[in-house]
């Protein structure tokens, strides 16, 4: 019971946190980012060195936790403004549709980018091997790993929260995020509140990078695509544009599947993802405007 | 000394021209109300000046700075606040925040921690209701409450102008009567230049200033608002009798 507890929110927390780089850069300038999950495995390749064997040869892998993982995070960060600088600024008035679009075409240039370096050949790598360790909670044995994992999510979700609230950056976020031509009358920098999401989101997506390449122990060029979808979904579900909603939606969605994963008939069960989406379907049937509505959804110029 | 000059003002929507060629200068201290019927320009001339939607023709010139074509943050920085119409509190913020936002673009300035909080309690002597509610969701608040909190929001930037986009939109007269008591009050006190679109002419008749009717992207008339007035070429510039 336990186990399966730790195991939602371990998925859910994977969840969670791509959702929370999608809304946050929905929520300054309406763009879905398909990009994300490619600044997610690209995250996790600027480790390796390009090679095409199946053992990646880790070079900055070999770094002490410490400086590997602010490492990660500001690698994420860096790209992430970079695709703003370099291409979503110039789509700053264009329709969301292009925007999404243009965010899709560069998620794929990125991705041949790692595939032209990496080949499409998965890598196993060992990330914090110390993690892998199992320890013991109330008689269940689990993976240190999961639970640094909800640990970790539960501190970026707490900081994030507290940045957004307590610092002026976290003030002209959300304003901008509400009514982004409002808070520009008066004064807010767009570029800089635009750039700061896109570090956020980056940094984020640095985060999963390093919280599923321990995880799995392997490492692909897909491997952000099949967490953004997830994502993409938590976002939705949760109501575009709402972080808090985002946060919620990925932590249900985690505990969904581990829970059909459970429960379902074992003839079902490489079926799973089938009753998630499900299940997905279900709920935006019933609300649309997703679980925690968004404010200020309103059009901006 | 003119604050704020346009010179031959063009604004198109696509095809639609909203305005065409307006041109003029608005001195400092001034009150000024722009009034004209539904769809004369008149917001679309606001927003051009604030730049939220470019002028697609034409030139702005602010306190002395040519500010066509620059974002909309850089022409409030420069002391131009512009209160939109619909009164965009940010719903989700409490009133506090919201007074807060437009604070940051002087957050270099030395004092400004102490300079702000000074700023704060002066909008919350002005209306005792916002301090009342400071922590409570803006969203929350009533109409008339929310025009409060707009201007008071514009005042923490510490503008040289105002700019209002119908302040009476929504409002009980007597509300907007209160609005208006307070704005006076403030330009008085603190040598604001206020520039205030209304679809009626009757509040800048009340309030006095000058006054600038707009019909069909043009300015028709100026003068002195008390006495323009209701004369007949107001009356006819809302209902269209005179001849073309």
């Amino acid at each position: 019971m336990l186990q399966i507890v730790f195991d939602s929110l371990s998925l859910g927390s994977l969840y969670a946190l791509g959702a929370l780089g999608i809304a946050l850069i929905f929520g300054v300038m309406r763009l879905v980012n398909f990009a994300h999950g490619d600044v997610i495995a690209f995250s996790i390749f600027a480790l390796l060195w390009p090679s095409t064997d199946a053992l990646a040869i880790v070079f900055a892998g070999q770094l002490p936790w410490y400086l590997l993982i602010p490492f990660v995070l500001l690698i994420g960060a860096g790209l992430s403004v970079l695709c703003e600088i370099v291409v979503f600024r110039r789509f700053r008035r264009a329709s969301p549709a292009t925007m999404m679009i243009a965010s899709f075409a560069l998620g794929f240039v990125i991705r041949y980018f790692l595939l032209m370096l990496f080949t499409s050949r998965p890598k196993s790598i060992s990330l914090l091997p110390m993690l892998s360790q199992p320890v013991e909670i109330f008689g269940a044995r689990l993976p240190l790993l999961q639970l640094i994992t909800i640990i970790a999510t539960v501190i970026i979700l707490v900081g994030l929260t507290l940045f957004l609230r307590r610092t002026r950056f976290g003030l002209e976020m959300r304003a901008a995020a509400e009514n982004f031509s409002m808070a520009r009358m008066l004064g807010v920098r767009a570029n800089r509140v635009i750039m700061g999401a896109f570090a956020l989101s980056g940094a984020l997506a640095g985060a999963i990078a390093m919280i599923f390449g321990s995880q799995t122990g392997t490492v692909d060029i897909q491997m952000g695509a099949s967490i953004m979808l997830m994502a993409f979904i938590a976002t939705v579900i949760g109501g575009l544009g709402s972080l808090a909603g985002a946060v919620l939606a990925g932590f249900l969605l985690g505990a969904a599947s581990v829970i059909m994963q459970v429960v379902l008939p074992v003839d079902a069960r490489p079926f799973r993802d089938a009753f998630v989406y499900g299940a997905v379907i279900l709920v935006l049937l019933f609300r649309p405007q997703g679980l925690i509505a968004a404010r200020g959804t309103k059009e901006r110029v | 000394m003119s604050l704020l000059v346009l010179a031959n003002i063009e604004v198109r929507y696509g095809r639609l021209t909203a305005v065409r060629g307006v041109s003029l200068s608005i001195k400092d201290g001034d009150t000024v109300f722009i009034t004209g019927p539904n769809g004369a320009g008149k917001s679309s001339l606001l927003r051009a000046i604030a730049g939220v939607t470019p002028a697609s023709c034409g030139t702005i010139d602010f306190d002395g700075y040519n500010i066509t074509g620059k974002a909309p943050e850089d022409i409030a920085r420069l002391g131009f606040s512009m209160v939109p119409e619909g009164r965009d509190v940010f719903g989700s913020l409490t009133v506090e925040e919201n007074l807060m936002v437009g604070t940051g673009m002087k957050a270099r300035d030395r004092g400004w921690k102490a300079k702000t909080a000074e700023d704060l309690e002066a909008v919350y002597q002005t209306f005792p209701i916002l301090k009342e509610r400071r922590h409570g969701q803006a969203g929350l608040l009533s109409g008339g409450q929310q025009q409060m909190l707009v201007i008071g929001r514009a005042l923490m930037t510490n503008p040289r102008l105002i700019a209002i986009d119908e302040p009476s939109l929504g409002l009980a007269p007597n509300i907007t009567d209160q609005v208006y008591e307070r704005l006076i009050a403030l330009q008085s006190l603190k040598a604001l230049t206020l520039l205030i679109v209304e679809q009626s002419s009757t509040r800048a008749t009340l309030v006095g200033g000058r006054m600038l009717l707009m019909r069909g992207g043009q300015i028709v008339l100026d003068g002195n608002a008390r006495e323009v007035g209701n004369s007949a070429a107001v009356q006819a510039a809302y209902f269209g009798y005179e001849d073309h």
